[in-house]
């Protein structure tokens, strides 16, 4: 019979544990575990320890250079035969680039589903509860899954982690991915990074992120200076990445980045759902925007009605000086 | 002759007003809002716009529409015709036209199957209904055939596709050998609008109608149970900065954010 709970954790390009796997392992304790996580990448072993200490029973490390960077067919049949082994009644991975590639596919292996993106997860006896938004961010659903295992992909963020208990014990073994690049019919021949500079967006505590209002792409310059005086990141809506005023990593919302600082500042930007949808769990959200009626002040705990022009540099000339008193 | 296949979904429109959006939870539908017609999911035309740019390239290339859904869709396999794809086929079958995301993917596997030979299968990333996300990867496992996803970029030569996708902080090139999976994002670009008279062409291109039966297998099962479908309460009292002039109000909110220790 399948039990517990499998997650599959990640690490970041920079050979950290990616924030998202303390998370997935809370998740599979809450849920009533136990919890085993697969760690597979390149010099991933060292993150082990990291993982039982944030709540996971076993770790099984599966280092091999053939798993980075990530590529579907090679994470698939390792994927799958860890899957056979554990037979868990769960199975989770994050709402990341791999998540989203990785779990349908493994889904399909099992004859079974996987709910993506959730944003909060429980139990109902042996059955999976999985909450996610859909419609844009307009609407939520809430889904069973009939099959084994019950699969969820969850979002960053969604889950806090447990607290990290460094007396926690738990098995760690190691596997070979059991791959073979002749199985691999993808090749990646280039990678680049684009604005890798500053804050990252998703740690960062404070956004200012720019909308359509801004005018031009002349504007970002101004959120960029405040940004650099609170130590925060500049984020942008959909239609200024669109329209190229701003680089695509920055887009917040649902096919951009979810962003959980405390502070999201959003400067003429209307608060359509798609861009409500990746600031779901901000609980400040300040919104400066000339039309009093934009459906943005709606989530918002402090607006401004007005010309962002006029009002945004002695905000920001206050917020300089109040920093530094 | 290269064949690409492009999957089109039709979904209420999501430049819905928010006023409007109202579901059904009993249903557990969304109430469609008279007036407002039902659109091609937007990365499903992005898909069509990533085909037809190849097809620039190397004029003899066919594109075929597949969509499955209920009459209305024929709208949407239309629109796709008068942007440049040669054919529609339109899955229409009670039995399947409410089917969940898995059993979606086994009835588009079985049409395309029918289909080939194919050398490229375009998806959106999501359907922008559901925003699930799984239709185009799943049906790359049903088919045996890589997948790369979220693609800004898809070239297609000498049987292989590359493709640019989109990284949370970059991009990355992937080539993978025809047949392939592919799905589609919004930074590939705007697709083009079709002009008057290929709306007229697009009324002589051939749509087959096929169902279940056509196709072949059994109806397929859902694997998923939609247990409640909601609007989330998200509005709260929002406190409005006022002031004599701007100057004042952008200090007066700076001031407000430090009292409230959030700068
Ligand atoms: C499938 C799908 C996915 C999407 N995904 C995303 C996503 O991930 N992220 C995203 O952001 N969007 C997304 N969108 C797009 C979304 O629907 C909106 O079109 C977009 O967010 C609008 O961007 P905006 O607010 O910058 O522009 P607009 O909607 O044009 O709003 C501009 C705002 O600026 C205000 N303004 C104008 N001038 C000034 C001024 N001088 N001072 C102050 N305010 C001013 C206006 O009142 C207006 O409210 C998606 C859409 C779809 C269909
Ligand atoms: N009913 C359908 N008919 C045609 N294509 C579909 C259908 N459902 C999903 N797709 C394709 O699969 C993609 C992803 O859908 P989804 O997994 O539902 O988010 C869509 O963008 C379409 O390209």
């Amino acid at each position: 019979m399948a039990s517990g709970v499998l997650v599959f954790g990640e690490a970041t390009d920079d050979g950290g544990l990616n924030p998202v796997t303390k998370e997935l392992i809370a998740a599979g304790s809450n849920l009533g575990g136990p919890v085993t996580c697969v760690l597979a990448g390149t010099g991933v072993e060292g993150l082990a320890q990291e993982c039982v200490a944030a709540g996971a029973g076993k770790v099984i490390v599966v280092d091999d250079p053939i798993l980075t960077p990530y590529q579907g067919d090679a994470y698939i049949p390792m994927a799958e035969r860890i899957t056979k082994e554990v037979d868990p009644s769960v199975l989770l991975m994050g709402q990341t680039m791999m998540g989203r590639d990785l779990a349908p596919r493994l889904a399909q292996r099992f004859s079974t589903a996987v709910a993506m993106d959730c944003m909060a997860l429980s139990m109902d006896g042996d059955q999976l509860i999985a909450e996610r938004p859909c419609y844009g961010g307009s609407a939520r659903a809430r889904y069973k899954i009939n099959g084994t295992p019950q699969m969820a992909t969850l979002r960053a963020k969604a889950v806090e982690p447990l607290a990290p208990d460094s007396s926690r014990q738990g098995e760690i073994v190691r596997q070979d991915a059991g791959v073979t690049a002749d199985q691999v019919r993808t090749k990646i021949t280039d990678r680049r990074k684009e604005k890798a500079e500053g804050v990252r967006l998703e740690d960062a505590t404070v956004v200012i992120s720019g909308g359509r209002g801004l005018g031009g792409p002349e504007g970002f310059k101004e959120l960029e200076d405040l940004a650099e005086i609170m130590g925060g990141a500049v984020g942008a809506s959909r239609a200024v990445c669109d329209l190229g005023w701003y680089p695509v990593p920055t887009q917040v919302g649902l096919t951009g980045k979810v962003v959980t600082p405390d502070l999201y500042i959003a400067v003429g930007i209307s608060g359509a759902s798609q861009h409500m949808a990746g600031i779901s769990s901000v609980k400040n959200i300040v919104a400066i925007n000339k039309d009093a009626d934009a459906n943005i002040f709606k989530a918002s705990r402090f607006g401004v009605v007005g010309d962002w022009k006029e009002i945004f540099p002695a905000f920001k000339e206050k917020v300089r000086e109040l920093k530094s008193a | 002759m290269p064949h690409i296949i492009c999957l089109a979904k039709q979904v209420p429109d999501p430049e819905t007003p928010a006023a409007q959006f109202k579901v059904d939870e009993a249903a557990k539908k969304v109430i469609p809002v008279p007036g407002i017609q039902p659109v091609p999911s937007q990365f499903d035309t992005i898909g069509v716009e990533a085909a037809l740019r190849i097809k620039d390239d190397v004029a003899d290339t066919i594109i075929t529409i597949v969509s499955l859904g209920p009459d209305s869709n024929r709208d949407t396999i239309k629109h796709s015709l008068a942007m440049g794809a040669d054919e529609g086929v339109h899955i229409n079958d009670p039995a399947v036209n409410d089917s969940d995301h898995w059993a979606t993917a086994e009835t588009l596997a079985a049409a395309i199957k029918k289909l080939e030979p194919y050398d490229l299968i375009i998806a959106g990333r999501q359907a922008v209904d559901w925003d699930m996300g799984v239709v185009g990867t799943t049906i790359a496992e049903i088919l045996d055939l890589p997948s790369v996803t979220i693609a800004k970029d898809v070239k297609m030569a000498d049987g292989t596709v590359t493709v640019e996708r989109v990284l949370l902080d970059g991009f990355e090139t992937v080539e993978a050998p025809t047949p392939c999976v592919v799905t589609v994002s919004n930074e590939l670009g705007e697709p083009r609008y079709p002009q008057l008279r290929q709306i007229m062409q697009a009324a002589k291109k051939e749509v087959k109608t096929w169902t279940i039966a056509d196709l072949g297998i059994d109806t397929p099962q859902n694997r998923t149970t939609l247990e409640a479908l909601f609007v989330p309460d998200t509005s709260i009292e929002t406190e409005f900065i006022e002031g004599e002039s701007a100057q004042e109000i952008g200090e007066k909110l700076a001031v407000r954010l430090n009292e409230e220790k959030l700068i």
